[in-house]
């Protein structure tokens, strides 16, 4: 994009992130519960990414921070103050939507100046203001077309320009790259991300695309039926899911069906016998007796050897680049997903026999689930 | 080639006969007006120069108009608001308000405008010496009968229903009304800055159809014993034929110009920067 020709000094001299808090928030929509006791927090600065499968309430959650939507219960508090019942307009929140929000009766500039005239700031001040957060999306050249005249890309640019005009305490995005095309899509994601930490505005963005939460944000929160599963750094929700949910949903995640160790701390799979690294809700319990338990494992943590008498079988292979991904089925039925290097793949057809071999370290263990119901990625 | 030429023809020979159709009659009516084919009499443009003349024209027209602008700021007040309320607030009413609206296409003018004099005649038989007694009477007042704004206002609903339920399906109302609440804009902003413009082509539209149906309704009027344009063609027909006729040219006239204008005005809708 654009080199910056305004100084972000003078656009963030007036602004602080601001600390967002949501409380025990609970709202239903006739049967169906959106938010069902969420508790959420923000430090100032940060980008928090809500992730979901749709329906999980992250939506239902930004917006309620944003004011079109208010809880049964439960509170939003910006900076320590509670203002679940301010209303969307006095609530200094910038917001970007999913679909083009541009005013199609106003030209990029005038859109822009939108909220600075509302507030009633002078002509001269608005239209010079607006050109300097043109210049900042790097869309200066636009300000005299119609949204109409614009790509989608330009649109969100500009929406997101409209959004910082006012010098918003937050800034909510709701799934604003979803209806662009895969390649503006990750340049206008480096370009928020630039943006936002560039002007230290705290930040929620919803997205049920797990690329881009993990790819943009400081942590992500992880929401699964109106609940917060876990908020975490990206690192951390891949390497330590905090649920079973969150292990599978995030990045893919194969089951492998192992045993318990005798003692306390062990289980033993694939023919070795491996430290637990953690243990994911409700598998201590269930784990009882004999100790059947499911080891989860990430595609790149599966080593996969060709073998006359392995009890595995290749019964899929998708060329990814550098690697290829294979599918694997065990001998009880479940299915695993690998990772291995593409040169080594050569030697490894779809139907040949395998044998899986998980490298020496600690592993994440869950109860057994279902006949072998296997991978889910 | 000659499949196209066909089709060619096909559609001259239908353009012809639908031309033919529509300007036959308007042809007549005009050369009537001037008084081609009339025995005895010199071709001339007295009808349409003493319109202006004509006992009760210039009445009659400024009633008519008065009543049509009363009739549109009714229409609209009503039913702008209560279109963006169901859109945003109630969507399940809309097939209530639907329905409601479109009701008085299956009420012939005839049986609406009996219901009208059976509660106007209410006031003599039973209230006289109450506030409401008054407030009929007010309601048939010659100078300005509300009580005509109010039937043509019940009769405007279903043209102007749909074209501005149309007007509101082709913009994104709740994300623009959402985006503008986030940009600080109060409820009142919101719907003069954002909605209203977006809805220009849609509001002139109605207002268009609302001043075309003012224009020529006469049903109501006749029966109720007021005196509004429509009438008052029909009236001066009797006496001056030639320029009853003229009135009603000139008024096919100014319609199809207002039509042009409107239609325009709505094209034309990029406004100068407001920023």
């Amino acid at each position: 994009m654009t080199d910056l020709m305004t100084d972000p000094e003078t656009i963030s001299r007036t602004r602080t992130g601001a600390t967002v808090e949501f409380r025990g928030l609970r709202r239903s929509f006739g049967a169906t519960t959106a938010l069902d006791g969420l508790d959420l927090t923000v430090e100032p600065g940060e980008l928090v990414a809500l992730l979901g499968p749709s329906g999980c309430g992250k939506t239902t959650a930004l917006r309620t921070l944003a004011g079109f939507e208010r809880p049964d219960s439960g509170k939003v508090l910006v900076d320590g103050e509670d203002i679940t019942g301010v209303p969307a307009h006095r609530r200094n929140a910038g917001m970007v939507f999913q679909s083009y929000s541009l005013f199609p009766h106003l030209t990029a500039i005038d859109n822009v100046a939108f909220g600075l005239r509302m507030s009633g700031i002078g002509r001269a001040t608005r239209r010079a203001r607006a050109a300097e957060l043109l210049e900042l999306v790097g869309l200066p050249q636009h300000a005299g077309r119609f949204p109409h005249q614009m790509s989608g890309g330009q649109q969100q640019r500009i929406a997101l320009a409209r959004a910082l005009a006012l010098r918003p305490r937050v800034l909510l995005l709701d799934e604003p790259l979803s209806a662009l095309d895969a390649q503006v899509r990750l340049t206008l994601r480096e370009e928020i991300r630039r943006l936002q930490q560039q002007l230290g505005i705290t930040t929620m963005f919803v997205t049920h695309d797990q690329e881009e939460a993990l790819s943009m944000a400081d942590r992500v929160a992880v929401m699964c039926a109106g609940r917060l599963e876990q908020c975490a750094p990206p690192a951390e929700l891949y390497e330590r899911p905090a649920t079973a949910f969150v292990a599978e949903f995030v990045g893919v995640m194969s089951r492998i069906p192992a045993r318990a160790g005798a003692d306390d701390g062990t289980v033993d799979v694939c023919g070795r016998t491996l430290p637990v690294n953690g243990t994911l809700p409700g598998a201590a319990e269930v784990a009882g007796g004999k100790g059947e338990v499911d080891v989860l494992v990430r595609p790149e943590a599966v080593e996969v050897t060709a073998d006359g008498e392995g009890t595995s079988r290749i019964v899929g292979a998708s060329f990814l680049g550098a690697t290829t991904r294979l599918t694997v089925r065990l001998a009880d039925g479940g299915e695993v997903t690998a990772d291995v290097p593409t040169h080594t793949a050569t030697t490894l057809p779809v139907g040949a026999a395998v044998t899986l071999r998980l490298p020496d370290r600690p592993v994440l263990v869950d109860r057994r689930r279902g006949n072998g119901g296997g991978d889910r990625g | 080639m000659a499949r196209l030429n066909t089709l060619r023809y096909g559609r001259a020979a239908v353009l012809t006969l639908t031309g033919a159709y529509f300007l036959v009659p308007l042809a007549c009516a005009v050369a009537f007006s001037i008084g081609a084919g009339v025995p005895g009499q010199d071709i001339g443009f007295e009808a349409y120069t003493g319109i202006l003349t004509a006992g009760g024209f210039t009445d009659s027209l400024a009633l008519t108009l008065e009543l049509a602008a009363a009739t549109i700021v009714l229409v609209l007040g009503l039913l702008v608001p209560a279109l963006i309320t169901v859109r945003l607030a109630a969507p399940r009413l809309r097939t209530l308000v639907e329905i409601v609206c479109l009701l008085p296409l299956v009420v012939p003018a005839v049986a609406l405008v009996a219901g009208f004099s059976a509660v106007l005649g209410w006031g003599s038989d039973h209230f006289v010496g109450t506030p409401l007694f008054q407030v009929l009477v007010e309601l048939q007042n010659p100078q300005f009968p509300l009580v005509l704004v109010l039937a043509y206002t019940l009769m405007a609903l279903p043209l102007a229903y749909r074209t501005l339920d149309t007007g509101l399906a082709a913009i994104d109302l709740r994300v623009l009304v959402e985006a503008a609440r986030a940009c600080g804009a109060p409820w009142p902003r919101t719907l003069l800055h954002v909605v209203l413009p977006n809805l220009r082509g849609a509001l002139l539209n109605t207002a268009f159809l609302t001043l075309a149906l003012v224009l020529g309704e006469y049903t109501v009027a006749a029966i109720l014993g007021y005196q509004p344009f429509a009438v008052w063609i029909l009236a001066i027909s009797g006496s001056q034929a030639q320029m009853s006729v003229a009135v009603s040219v000139m008024g096919l006239l100014v319609t199809w110009v207002l039509l042009l204008i409107i239609a325009t005005a709505g094209r034309a809708r990029r406004p100068k920067e407001t920023s």
